[in-house]
């Protein structure tokens, strides 16, 4: 019996599906296609170490060609899929070929959310203005990231943070404009924000926020030359004059593929714990999914390496036939200066907050408390406490603020004893 | 090329050839042994490419820094004194014949 499994996407979750259905023991033919043209790679350097590297896409790749190549695992890269005939069983390319599936999962990703000034269509194609989701949007900013520049990033989220922190260390000047009142508004706590925002304008950053981007000045030659701005509340604009801008204002579920073949959708693709669709014979993986999440206690659509990996090697389960419930705790990181932040948990709802730790010195721990319980934690320079903080959010277990907050309390003694071990 | 022998828990063997430069992680995941999981690529953020470097070898591989011993003893379910993080251990031509043990999970 023919038994093929075809792979929307080539991103981190698409690699690691169709390097576990080998592994998983599915025999049959598996195709993967990919709307770039380079294999399954690596994504947080490019706002990272990257940046400031010549590093080519080989030192990217989560596995290189021969291992795909060893696993039978077909790869069909810069192409699109346009539609998923599921009657028929099949992928229509845009190539006009169709590939023929057995069984499907899509793992389409995400894509960057583009600004949306009246001049949005003009600046998407000027040749200064940037997003970075992609090995070829890095390549294309890369010769322009060079000392001596000035940079303007266009938001204050992990990306827009990690890209100012590449580009101090690139000696270029930064601005950063965040039109919320504070940088990491989305994911993090008012105090995690401020340690964030002295820590940029200490290396230099000129750092505002409460600033709405309205559009953009050009030259001739269609470049962007200034960035034209307005204050919260204030009746003008004014103008940060520009060499570059960089623009990491968040990014938008590829979902779009699986609503027009009538799945399931709600801001990503709906999936079971099992991560199948409202079709059994598809399931899907990544940031594009939506997954009932009994860690968090409510669905979840999650932007991170560690869901996109770990759900996919469930998906590879679920289309293996050993099926087992997808129990992640949400986990993130990001590398800014010589400081290390992970975070687990989600934080939206706390109730309380507790250091422990020193902001001022550099190394401390944020928990976010919910009723009582430990919802989340963001740990700065703190791998230990991290990976304890992984433990005790996934238990679910109570915590008193005085306890978190003393360094000589051992967090060890908060996660059970009784702990499952974790797959 | 360096050779790395991969056990794992159960006592299956990978004998996996690499180029220097590349770390003992990626040798396992390039050559999809399993047991080796190394959900953050490489990052030292996850401590799921947890192994056990083999006796012979202890005194050999270079040693691990605090984060490492930190990240291996606070996230590690079956850390040993001997347990490592392979995303930490680069691959040069003085560990050709290394030998890594696996746990019986990550995590």
């Amino acid at each position: 019996m023919s038994d093929t499994i075809a792979i929307v996407g080539a991103g981190h979750a698409a690699g690691e599906l169709a390097s576990a259905l080998r592994q998983g023991g599915h025999e049959g033919r598996i195709v993967m296609v990919g709307e770039e043209r380079w294999l399954p790679y690596q994504r947080p350097p490019l706002s990272k170490g990257y940046l400031s590297s010549a590093g080519e896409i080989d030192g990217l790749y989560l596995r290189p060609q021969a291992t795909f190549d060893g696993a039978r695992i077909e790869f069909i890269g810069a192409t699109r899929v346009v539609s998923i005939d599921r009657a028929g069983k099949a992928l229509v390319l845009s190539d006009g070929m169709r590939l023929a599936y057995d069984r499907l999962a899509i793992a389409t990703g995400t894509r960057v959310r583009r600004l949306a000034t009246v001049d949005a269509a003009r600046a998407d194609v000027a040749p200064n203005v940037h997003y970075l989701r992609s090995f070829d949007d890095l390549v294309r900013l890369r010769p322009q990231f060079v000392a001596g520049r000035h940079v303007t990033i266009v938001g204050g989220g992990y990306i827009g943070l990690e890209v100012a922190s590449a580009a101090v260390k690139q000696a270029l000047s930064v601005t950063v404009l965040e039109a919320a009142a504070r940088v990491l508004a989305r994911v993090t706590a008012p105090e995690i924000s401020a340690f964030y925002e002295q820590l940029h304008r200490t290396a230099g950053v000129d750092l505002r926020t409460g600033v709405a981007v309205r559009g953009f000045e050009f030259d001739a030659d269609g470049r962007v030359t200034a960035v034209r701005c307005r204050p919260a509340g204030a009746a003008d604009d004014f103008l940060v004059a520009t060499d570059l801008v960089v623009v990491g204002i968040g990014v938008v579920p590829n979902s779009e593929l699986a609503a027009a073949a009538g799945l399931a959708v709600n801001d990503g693709i709906v999936v079971d714990e099992t991560t199948r669709t409202s079709d059994p014979d598809i399931v899907a993986a990544g940031d594009c999914t939506r997954h009932p999440n009994a860690i968090v206690g409510r669905d979840v659509r999650l932007e991170s390496v560690p869901n996109a990996v770990e759900q996919a090697r469930a998906a590879a389960a679920t289309l293996c036939g050993q099926a087992r419930p997808y129990r992640t705790v949400p986990w993130f990181w990001s590398d800014q200066y010589d400081l290390k932040l992970q975070m687990v948990g989600l934080s939206h709802g706390y109730d309380r907050l507790v250091l422990r730790g020193d902001p001022a010195l550099r190394s401390f721990t944020a928990f976010y408390l919910h009723d009582g319980l430990v919802v989340a934690a963001d740990c700065v320079g703190r791998p230990k406490e991290f990976m304890l903080s992984k433990r005790i959010v996934a238990a679910r277990v109570p915590a008193s603020p005085e306890s978190l907050a003393d360094e000589s309390f051992d967090l060890k003694s908060l996660v059970p004893a009784n702990e499952a071990i974790r797959s | 090329m360096v050779q790395i022998r991969f056990i794992e828990h159960g006592g299956a063997e990978h004998v996996v050839d690499v180029a220097p430069g590349t770390s003992v992680m990626q040798a396992a995941t390039a050559n999809l042994v399993p047991g080796i999981v190394a959900d953050c690529g490489g990052a030292g953020n996850c401590a799921t490419c947890h192994g056990y470097v083999d006796a012979d070898w202890v005194g050999r591989v270079p040693p691990a820094s605090t984060d490492e011993l930190e990240m291996i003893d606070a996230g590690c379910f079956h850390a040993q004194p001997n347990s490592r993080l392979t995303c930490q251990i680069a691959v040069t031509a003085d560990l050709d014949g290394l030998t890594i043990r696996l746990p019986p999970t990550q995590g």
